[in-house]
């Protein structure tokens, strides 16, 4: 059984219009890498050019935030959901 | 083209009035079309950036999970949100361009000396290099 990672809207146009897609993983960042390795278009919108994920990028494992638990190195069993949510932030000059 | 009922309009407005000189925030909810998308409900939000309020905007995950579930209960969805830029021009900064969201609209609106001023609505291009901007179309009564 493979790990579920769940697109949210705004990203689901670059995935072939999927809400989620089934990946074989070990780790989060196995996972967002395969995600990206699979649909490149994704890559920009949640990396920033250092190759970190964009702060405004939250990613859970079964509703965990992983900056709680091992950050990208937070393991997963297959059976488990990665839900990629959006925090959106912004302002004037 | 983004449809907006004049009474969002409104509300989207005394929000802005309210909070000022702080920017407010919140979400829109509607239905995409595609090219056109049409409001049909609001969910104001609290500004998080309690640092730096009067220039900047954050709306955490757990609000953007609030938002969708209220999307979802009503039958709509999570199309975009709004902002408000106190006395500055209601077009996205380059802080709003480097942590938007493609296919979401953003309402971006003036508030000069407490009062609203001009409201535009954009789009983050594909590229994340620049916005493209929507029109709105302001409504009366029940959209179709």
């Amino acid at each position: 059984m493979p790990v579920k990672v769940m697109i949210p809207t705004p990203l689901r146009q670059f995935a072939a219009k999927q809400e989620s897609v089934n990946l074989e993983a070990g780790t989060v960042g196995e996972a967002l890498s395969a995600l990206t390795l699979q649909f490149g278009d994704l890559k920009k919108h949640l990396y920033s050019d250092d190759g970190r994920l964009r702060s405004f990028v939250n990613v859970y494992v079964n509703d965990e935030d992983i900056r709680y638990l091992q950050k990208e190195k937070t393991a997963v069993q297959p059976g488990d959901t990665i839900s990629i949510v959006p925090s959106i932030a912004g302002g004037a000059e | 083209m983004l449809i907006l009922k004049q009474q969002f309009f409104e509300q989207i407005q005394a929000h802005g009035a309210r909070d000022y000189p702080n920017e407010c925030c919140g979400a829109l909810l509607g239905h995409d079309a595609g090219a056109d998308r049409t409001v049909l409900g609001l969910v104001p939000l609290v500004n998080q950036r309690d640092d730096s309020p009067r220039n900047r905007f954050e709306i955490t995950s757990d609000d953007v999970r609030l938002a969708e579930k209220e999307a979802a209960a009503n039958g709509r969805e999570l199309i975009g949100w709004y902002h408000s830029h106190p006395d500055s021009p209601a077009r996205p900064s380059e802080f709003d361009r480097e942590h938007a969201w493609p296919w979401y609209s953003y309402i971006i609106f003036r508030v000069e000396n407490g009062e609203p001023q001009e409201m535009r609505s954009w789009r983050l291009d594909d590229n994340r290099a620049s916005y493209a901007e929507e029109g709105i179309e302001y409504i009366t009564g029940t959209p179709a």
